[in-house]
């Protein structure tokens, strides 16, 4: 007889548990479920994404666009006719893909979406598995490629914030040195996003802990430190910058639809 | 005092079922106490594995309402008194008798990772040097005190059974002990993907929410084992960047 022969399983949702385990993954499949139909349909709208000297996150860097933000002007000419076009299409795939592949993202919306499983000690649906040692699910380990890239929109996503720094007078066409709440909006949301990137599992790897000796390297062990003291509360940093990444293109759009008013500090 | 209606799982590995016990509870008692009583005054021949009582021998590993938990650290006063507690054997092992089981397999498994090799003495006299910093991370998962609840609620070896294709959270804790270890300078990466099967955790956290140790099982060992197959298996601009720096 095989070791395994007498385990039992559970059938789907069977449990034991008393508590209400069920909470938890219903609270992450809302949320992120309402936060990809909102992004999807913010991506897809291609307009009222900019407001003065914002940009919303959803479209930064607006490689081609119409706004005054884009990098190397309007719509390409080479873009198929029938593809639809917006700018973010252009940059929205890589924080998607960061997100998609983050291990605190995987672990929750293996549970919420997939059941596997639905809570901790809860019967699953499916009887077969493979887990991530084979594909499909073995294309997480790309994760590293996107936080290169994540880090870089860190980059663009800071010049932001300098560009809010700076309203044009319509009456002038000068610019001046200025603090709206939409500043704020987009600097509470650089460094959310940073807070969440730069306390990756894969960023803490890669900055020292491939290492299995620190002594003699002083640097590399305060940052891997830094790292990790980021990557304790990584999933507070994603729950918090993804709503506030939401709020920030909100806040654009509906200021940009004459809806709400920017109020200015200075 | 107040009296307590527990639900305990009694049979072997033929099968069993649940039967109803009331005790009395005080203040101060846990799970195991009152699972002492039982034994007493009710079921003389109960089985239970334990041995220090102070959540250090990681032997009275249980599920407490459907959940795994050591039964010396689990205070009633913690639980619900309104209905029965259930108690019952942990489920990704076969049930020897009542809540004992047969976790032999995670010794078995234990054997196969490949052993503690220490890198040439940095002394004459055949001994090492190692600063704090080198081993801080190491310690963490040297508190492991073996009472298997991170492998009994570890999906893979709960529901699916895939004891024979991974290794669990336990024994992936004490390879990222060896792994991480500054004397050591075995190479364990293709055992943990061939034969160890760290791919199988989707890294949903289970483990690290059982340990009675508060070990960071899953961000701290887990993690960190599967980005080391990364950069052997699966970077290839690593592979290209080592291959100029002659270091494959």
């Amino acid at each position: 007889m095989a070791y395994t022969d007498t385990l039992q399983r559970s059938s789907f949702g069977q449990t034991e548990r008393q508590d209400s385990w069920w909470i938890q993954p219903l609270a992450i499949f809302l949320g992120f479920s309402a936060f990809i139909i909102y992004s999807t349909w913010a991506a897809f709208q291609g307009d009222n994404y900019h407001f003065g000297p914002y940009l919303s996150p959803f479209y930064s860097p607006e490689i081609f666009g119409d706004s005054s933000h884009s990098l190397f002007g309007p719509k390409p000419g080479w873009w198929p006719l029938w593809l639809p076009f917006s700018p973010a299409f252009l940059i929205l795939w890589v924080p998607v893909g960061f997100r998609l592949t983050c291990y605190y993202y995987r672990g929750a919306y293996y549970k919420a979406f997939w059941g596997d499983p639905p809570a901790c000690a809860v019967g699953e649906p499916r009887k077969k598995y493979r887990g991530e040692a084979s594909f499909p699910l073995i294309i997480q380990n790309i994760h590293r490629y996107f936080l290169y890239l994540a880090l870089m929109l860190i980059i663009f996503l800071t010049y932001d914030v300098w560009n809010a720094l700076w309203f044009v007078d319509p009456a002038t066409g000068q610019k001046s040195f200025g603090l709206g709440i939409g500043t704020f909006v987009l600097a509470a949301n650089v460094t959310l996003l940073s807070c969440y990137t730069l306390g990756c599992h894969s960023l803490r790897h890669l900055v020292g802990g491939f290492m299995d000796k620190f002594s003699g390297s002083p640097v590399r062990l305060k940052t891997y430190q830094c790292v990790s003291c980021l990557n304790k509360r990584h999933m507070f940093w994603a729950w918090m910058s993804l709503i506030v990444v939401g709020f920030s293109d909100i806040y654009i759009r509906l200021c940009a639809m004459g809806i709400w008013t920017d109020w200015r500090i200075l | 005092m107040a009296s307590v209606t527990f639900k305990v799982w009694r049979g072997n590995k033929e099968g069993g079922e649940f039967k109803e016990y009331s005790t009395d509870i005080t203040e101060g008692m846990v799970v195991l106490d009152a699972l002492f009583q039982i034994q007493a005054d009710a079921a003389n021949d109960l089985a239970i594995r334990w041995n220090c009582k102070a959540g250090k021998c990681g032997s009275c590993s249980a599920e407490v309402n459907g959940y795994p938990r050591l039964l010396c650290m689990t205070r009633m006063s913690s639980l619900p008194q309104d209905r029965p507690v259930k108690i019952e054997p942990m489920k990704s092992f076969p049930v020897i008798k009542d809540l004992v089981c047969d976790v032999s397999w995670n010794y078995e498994a234990k054997k196969r990772i490949k052993k503690f090799k220490p890198r040439k003495p940095d002394a004459a006299d055949g001994t090492w040097r190692m600063q704090q910093e080198d081993v801080d991370r190491v310690q963490e998962f040297r508190k492991c005190i073996e009472c298997f609840l991170c492998q009994d609620v570890c999906h893979v070896l709960r529901e699916h059974h895939l004891h024979e294709n991974f290794i669990g959270p336990s024994l992936l804790v004490y390879t990222a002990a060896l792994e991480m270890h500054p004397l050591d300078v075995e190479d364990r990466t293709e055992d943990l993907r061939k034969h160890q099967g760290i791919g199988y955790c989707n890294i949903t956290k289970c483990c690290t929410n059982v340990c009675p140790e508060n070990i960071t099982i899953t961000d701290n060992a887990i993690i960190p084992l599967k980005e080391r197959l990364v950069d052997k298996f699966y970077d290839p601009l690593k592979k290209i960047l080592n291959l100029f720096s002659g270091k494959s």
